[in-house]
């Protein structure tokens, strides 16, 4: 029998019983920058396959929304800051072994980047739009003349945004859960899914949804993969991994992972696209609101997980759970 | 040069001490601790061992948490130590869930803070607060680099081990056996 | 399981609305320990500090520092390299002394109950309203019954000055609660052995030793410094260490050899060891023949305590009885039998340490390097004063003929006399309680407030609102020891050597030192013959002289160690007139058998307890000095609540589980608070262990209060030891209570 315990009185907040460092800002930013990822890459991508009269909410009208997604997940990210009067900082060096460095720099050149890419497409959202300034009005009609490179642009900075999101997580080896090479494919897949499915849920061309319900489900399925992968690698691994996959495999994360994110949020929503691709009339949006909700889940429960396993001090998660 | 710290087991009576120095030389915020007491005991009734460990930040030669740090505020100084410039953390914890010996905490004030090796008396030729204080002399600061540093004669002398080597971090506290 | 999170999942998800405080409360301000906004660069940056000597006060070890301090705040407290009582370097909670200091929740000035006692309603007073009071109760106490009929009860550097308040006043009922509630056996035992006691700090030369016997101490979690830091250079030095204790201790962890002994049976391995020296011819011959007397009848009376015999009493194999005996005869005479130091068990207390003092006398090891030093005092003498006048009767009038080698009076036996009944011939009526908690320093607590009802005055001088001051007439708040000068500290050591302790800072609110108040009750009581000097600091300058010293030299090095005038070993083939009656080491005591106790120590069975119960132990954590640091800002972040040591076995009997607060209910059923469980192969089946001094009830001690449980509340049966009186308290038996609620 191994008897372990700190007779120190150790109880430092946000560290102990298990680490709370962040709550609902990561996981929010993580998502949001999944879910922009997913718009970009689709309207870039169909954008460069000339598919802009088939596909217009992919292309015109999603992009739309991304700045102001944008906007909420950095003002998440900057409130989940406990210095913030130095956030600055972040700006005043590159450190190529920082995946919060990278996001920080990927998102600097995003934002401008979906604001840019959405203000090519106002004026076909919104005939009667008028830019006020004439200095605006030009340069974006001179941008304009670049549109393809603009989207190879976004089509690459979109991707590392999606893997990003996973890849700052698995950075972070100290936390068995995340220590995980599929979590960066993982985040990429479901960005790209939540993406898809935010098209699907504000398209309104017959064709553009059949379409992106198939790609829906393709990538739906890809996930469901992938996650089987991620319990399979860490059963297979070390003690602490073994503990931390236990946590989704009758411990205390088991609910909810597999009802709401797998269930509600993954199967139901393929099962019910299958079935409208079969013909069966079903409303778009509950598949499209399902996959949202479990991307939000996903990332949710995967950064609450990843902070209650740990390497040291296992015997402090009996006060919690 | 290269700092490092041992924790002589056999000495350690776990009595915190270490833990109250820190607190009152470094000003540490109530409710907050730079290094902990850790009691392991292993075996069944009679045949019993117990391990008694004071740990803190292990400066670790290839720390995480300096590698995540997207603003270079947790760095390496001299002999290795790890420390946060105060200036330039903007407190977004990523050190904090790299760290897999967690030993670091987000101060009260906004940046994020652990032990430091109590560099500013280093830098005065003196012993770390804890090690100072410790009424059994079960620590030992010094130079990994210099043969005749009393760390230097301990390690080679007695069996020592690190925590969770496996981590992978390359840390500089150890223990004693 | 899965229950409990999603409980806590959706009370994140919905917290997500109050991201609105989340940012706030990221922008709180920064507050450090000492309750001002602090930038860490500017404390740390400067080196400059100023140093005030002092000695501690947080435990008897009386260890002599340094208070820094940075720009007229308090920084640190370190150990002065001169004392030996710490070489440097201060325990836990000498570095933790300052939250002693800064303590929100101290008193702060002087208090007059204005309802019935107990009730906790006080009206503030101001320190001539509070003399006043106390001066008219004691001088109608005087007329009514007589002086004799207030007692002081004392347990702290301040205590000294009350004392002679108290004699000059008429009364000897004095006494301090670590006689008969702690070390009084000991005292005795070897009195009535060697003649001499073993005084504190304890004369035993650790750290030259090469096999120390602990019998019932913990060493480690006790943090008497310097003999912590003996102890580990012994053990470092490859010194045997053999530990006698139901429980495995920091100490047992460290030794060759740990016996886990049945509780109340350590006199029976105490027989058989002597047994073992004295049938395989192990004693040391000269030494004995030279120095001791009455070893014939001691080899009579131990030929039945074979280690066959004990090995069912006491569950040590015989086998390991013999080896551990023969250890020690190895080692002699650098051997120590450790005298222990709370002592007060089980009520053969006196006898069994007494065996101890036997075995040491057997192995040579008194007098002797590595075994027990002559310890030096320094003599400083103090100013002159008029003879005290002569009490005509004392506390022992309550219990003639009991408790008749008992050199200093009894807490508890002054607590009995203050019980009216109708043998007693001096029934107290005032007490004044200087630095004690007496709720929790005296068993049966059910007694102690018996006893202060039937007073006419209670007064109680205390730095924190603790029990007892809940009781009292009349608060006087003290100021802590890091803001008063005190009386020299002299103790005993290897060198003599006398310590300073000088005010670091001012005293806070509106708290006094003890000396001022005893010289302004003094004044009260027409007493102020009995002071000579008003100042405290003319007090000093005047003893220091006395030794070629002066203050100003005491500030600017703390501690002075003076020439060492004796020899540290004196019994290796010297001549040597011990004080006892035959002049000799008394294996066999004639005082003893004059008064009708056991010449020579013999095993009695205790009471075991019925099924369902178990002996409640209980001890020392090394960041806590019991009841005085529970409230401590500092040390309480290092233990905040005791827990109760349960083995797994028993546990899973009652199905508890490690970390679950239960209760104990004891033999009288009396429950205690709830209390955490500590679940561990530590400990014997037949036992529970918590540490001494949690369960508060003040709710002016915001950090203690409900914290943990208290023993002293489960100690309501007490065996008192007839030869001197001490209350033998591991005689209560718990049973666990599931329900917290």
């Amino acid at each position: 029998m191994n008897e372990i315990a700190i007779t120190s009185g150790r109880m430092n907040q946000g560290v102990d019983p298990v680490l709370h460092a962040w709550t609902w800002e990561i996981p929010l930013y993580l998502y949001l920058g999944g879910l922009v990822a997913g718009i970009l890459f689709f309207s870039a991508f169909f954008y460069l396959r000339h598919r802009e009269n088939v596909f217009p909410a992919a292309i015109k009208i999603a992009p739309l929304f991304t700045p102001f997604m944008l906007a909420i997940g950095l003002l998440a990210l900057f409130l989940d800051l406990t210095h913030k009067l130095y956030f600055w900082r972040l700006y005043t060096t590159i450190r190529w072994e920082s995946p919060m460095s990278w996001g920080a720099w990927t998102l600097m050149i995003i934002f401008p980047l979906s604001i840019i890419w959405s203000a090519f497409w106002v004026k076909d959202v919104f005939p009667r739009w008028d830019w006020k300034i004439p200095f605006v009005e030009k340069s974006i009609d001179f941008l304009a003349r670049y549109k393809a490179y603009f989207a190879w642009a976004l089509i690459a900075f979109s991707a590392i945004l999606g893997m990003y999101t996973g890849i700052l997580l698995s950075a972070f080896n100290a936390r068995p859960f995340w220590n995980t090479s599929i979590l960066g494919p993982l985040f990429l897949v479901s960005g790209l899914s939540t993406g898809a499915a935010f098209i699907l849920l504000i398209s309104r061309s017959e064709q553009e949804r059949h379409r992106f319900s198939q790609i829906d489900t393709f990538l739906i399925g890809t996930e469901i993969f992938l996650i089987i992968h991620l319990f399979m690698g860490f059963l297979a691994s070390t003690s602490v991994h073994i503990h931390a996959a236990e946590m989704f495999l009758g411990g205390p994360y088991t609910a909810v992972f597999w009802t709401l994110v797998v269930g509600l949020g993954l199967l139901v929503p393929m099962f019910i696209e299958i079935m409208e691709m079969r013909g069966v009339k079903v409303p778009v949006v509950i598949p499209a609101v399902l996959v949202l909700f479990g991307g939000l889940m996903l990332r949710f429960i995967v950064v609450d997980a990843g902070q209650s396993s740990r390497w040291l001090y296992k015997f402090m998660e009996q006060l919690i759970f | 040069m290269r700092y490092a710290m041992a924790i002589d087991t056999k000495r350690c009576v776990g009595c915190a001490d270490c833990v109250v120095a820190c607190q009152t030389e470094n000003n540490v915020p109530e409710g907050f601790c730079r290094d902990w007491i850790v009691e392991e005991t292993i075996g069944a009734f009679p045949e019993l061992q117990l391990e008694i460990r004071s740990e803190r930040c292990n400066h670790c030669d290839d720390s995480p948490c300096v590698r995540c740090c997207p603003t270079g505020a947790s760095h390496y100084e001299e002999g290795g130590v790890v420390l946060v410039n105060h200036d330039e953390c903007i407190g977004c914890k990523a050190c904090i869930a790299s760290c897999p010996y967690d030993a670091r905490f987000v101060h009260p004030e906004g940046y994020v803070d652990k032990c430091t090796f109590c560099i500013h008396r280093v830098r005065e030729g003196k012993n770390p607060a804890c090690v100072e204080v410790c009424p059994t002399h079960a620590m030992i600061f010094g130079d990994l680099d210099d043969r005749n540093s009393e760390i230097s004669k301990a390690l080679r002398t007695r069996k020592h081990k690190t925590l969770i080597p496996e981590a992978g971090t390359d840390p500089h506290v150890f223990y004693l056996l | 399981m899965g229950k409990k999170l999603n409980r806590r999942e959706f009370i994140k998800i919905a917290g997500m609305g109050a991201g609105g405080l989340a940012v706030a409360s990221s922008f709180l301000k920064p507050v450090s320990l000492f309750g001002q906004s602090v930038s860490r660069e500017k404390l740390i940056a400067s080196t400059f500090s100023e140093a005030t000597p002092t000695y501690c006060e947080i435990c008897f070890w009386k260890c002599a520092g340094w208070v820094h301090k940075k720009d007229g705040r308090p920084w640190k407290i370190v150990g002065n390299p001169d004392d030996t009582h710490s070489n440097g370097r201060f325990c836990p909670r000498g570095t933790g002394g300052l939250g002693a200091y800064t303590d929100p929740d101290r008193l702060k000035t002087p208090l007059i109950r204005v309802e019935e006692r107990g009730k906790q309603v006080f009206k503030e007073a101001t320190w001539d309203e509070a003399f006043d009071y106390i001066a008219e109760k004691m001088n109608g106490i005087k007329e009514k019954y007589g002086p004799e009929c207030m007692a002081l009860f004392t347990h702290g550097s301040g205590g000294g000055y009350f004392k002679n308040l108290i004699k000059a006043y008429g009364s000897n009922n004095i006494a301090a609660p670590s006689y008969a509630q702690c070390r009084g056996p000991r005292a005795e035992a070897y009195l009535l052995t060697y003649g001499e006691g073993i005084g504190s700090p304890e004369r035993t030369d650790i750290e030259n030793t090469k096999c120390l016997v602990l019998i019932g101490s913990h060493i480690g979690e006790n943090m008497h410094n310097g003999q912590v830091q003996e102890f580990t250079r012994a053990h470092m030095n490859g010194a045997t260490v053999i530990t006698v204790d139901p429980r495995f201790s920091t100490a047992a962890s460290k030794s060759k050899y740990w016996l886990p002994i049945k509780p109340a049976t350590d006199l029976a391995l105490l027989l058989a060891w002597i047994n073992v020296i004295i049938e395989e011819e192990l004693y040391d011959k000269e030494y004995v023949k030279k120095y001791t007397y009455g070893f014939e009848a001691l080899k009579k009376a131990v030929k039945g305590n074979t280690p066959e015999w004990a090995y069912p009493i006491t569950t040590i194999k015989p086998h390991i009885i013999r080896e551990t005996a023969r250890e020690m005869a190895a080692a002699a005479p650098a051997v120590i039998i450790h005298p222990g130091r709370h002592v007060t068990w089980y009520g053969d207390d006196t006898q069994r340490v007494r065996a101890g003092a036997i075995l040491n006398a057997l192995l040579g090891s008194w007098g002797r390097r590595g075994g027990f030093y002559a310890p030096s005092k320094a003599h400083v003498p103090k100013p002159e004063h008029p003879p005290y006048p002569k009490p005509q009767k004392g506390w022992r009038d309550a219990f003639p003929d009991k408790y008749p080698l008992a050199n200093l009076a009894l807490s508890s036996g002054i607590c009995d006399a203050t019980i009216p009944s109708t043998t007693d011939a001096c029934s107290i009526k005032g007490w004044i309680v200087y630095g004690t908690n007496l709720m929790q320093t005296l068993p049966q607590p059910q007694k102690t407030i018996k006893a202060i009802q039937n007073l006419e005055l209670l007064v109680a001088i205390d730095i924190m609102p603790s029990e007892i001051t809940g009781w009292a007439d009349v608060v006087l708040p003290e100021c802590t020891y890091l803001e008063r000068y005190d009386d020299l500290r002299i103790s005993q050591g290897r060198v003599p050597s006398i310590a300073l302790r000088a005010p670091a800072f001012e005293p806070q609110y509106n708290t006094k030192p003890a000396y001022w108040m005893a010289v302004q009750l003094a004044k009260k009581l027409g007493l102020s013959a009995y002071f000579p000097y008003e100042k405290i600091e003319d007090y000093l300058e005047y003893r220091l002289k006395a030794v070629g010293s002066s203050l100003a030299e005491m500030k600017k090095i703390g501690v002075k160690n003076l020439p060492l005038e004796q020899e540290l070993y004196f019994l290796n083939g010297e001549d040597y007139e011990f004080a006892t009656p035959s002049g000799k080491i008394e294996l066999y005591s004639d005082t003893l058998a004059e008064h009708g106790f056991d010449p020579i120590p013999r095993y009695t069975a205790h009471e075991e307890p019925q099924e369902g119960y178990y002996r409640l132990l209980y001890g020392r954590a090394p960041m806590h000095s019991f009841g005085r640091t529970t409230n401590n800002p500092l040390l309480t972040e290092l233990k905040l609540e005791n827990e109760v040591w349960i083995h797994p076995k028993v546990a899973r009997e009652w199905g508890i589980e490690n970390g679950e607060y239960i209760r104990l209910e004891n033999q009288d059923k009396v429950v205690s608070n709830k209390v955490k469980a500590k679940v561990t192969e530590r400990i014997r089946h037949d036992c529970v262990y918590m540490v001494h001094g949690f369960g508060h009830t003040q709710k002016q001690m915001r950090r203690s209060l409900n914290r943990g449980a208290s023993d002293t509340q489960l100690i309501t049966r007490v065996n008192v030891d007839p030869i001197m009186g001490g209350t033998g308290m591991r005689v209560n038996f718990v049973t666990f209570r599931k329900e917290v609620a």
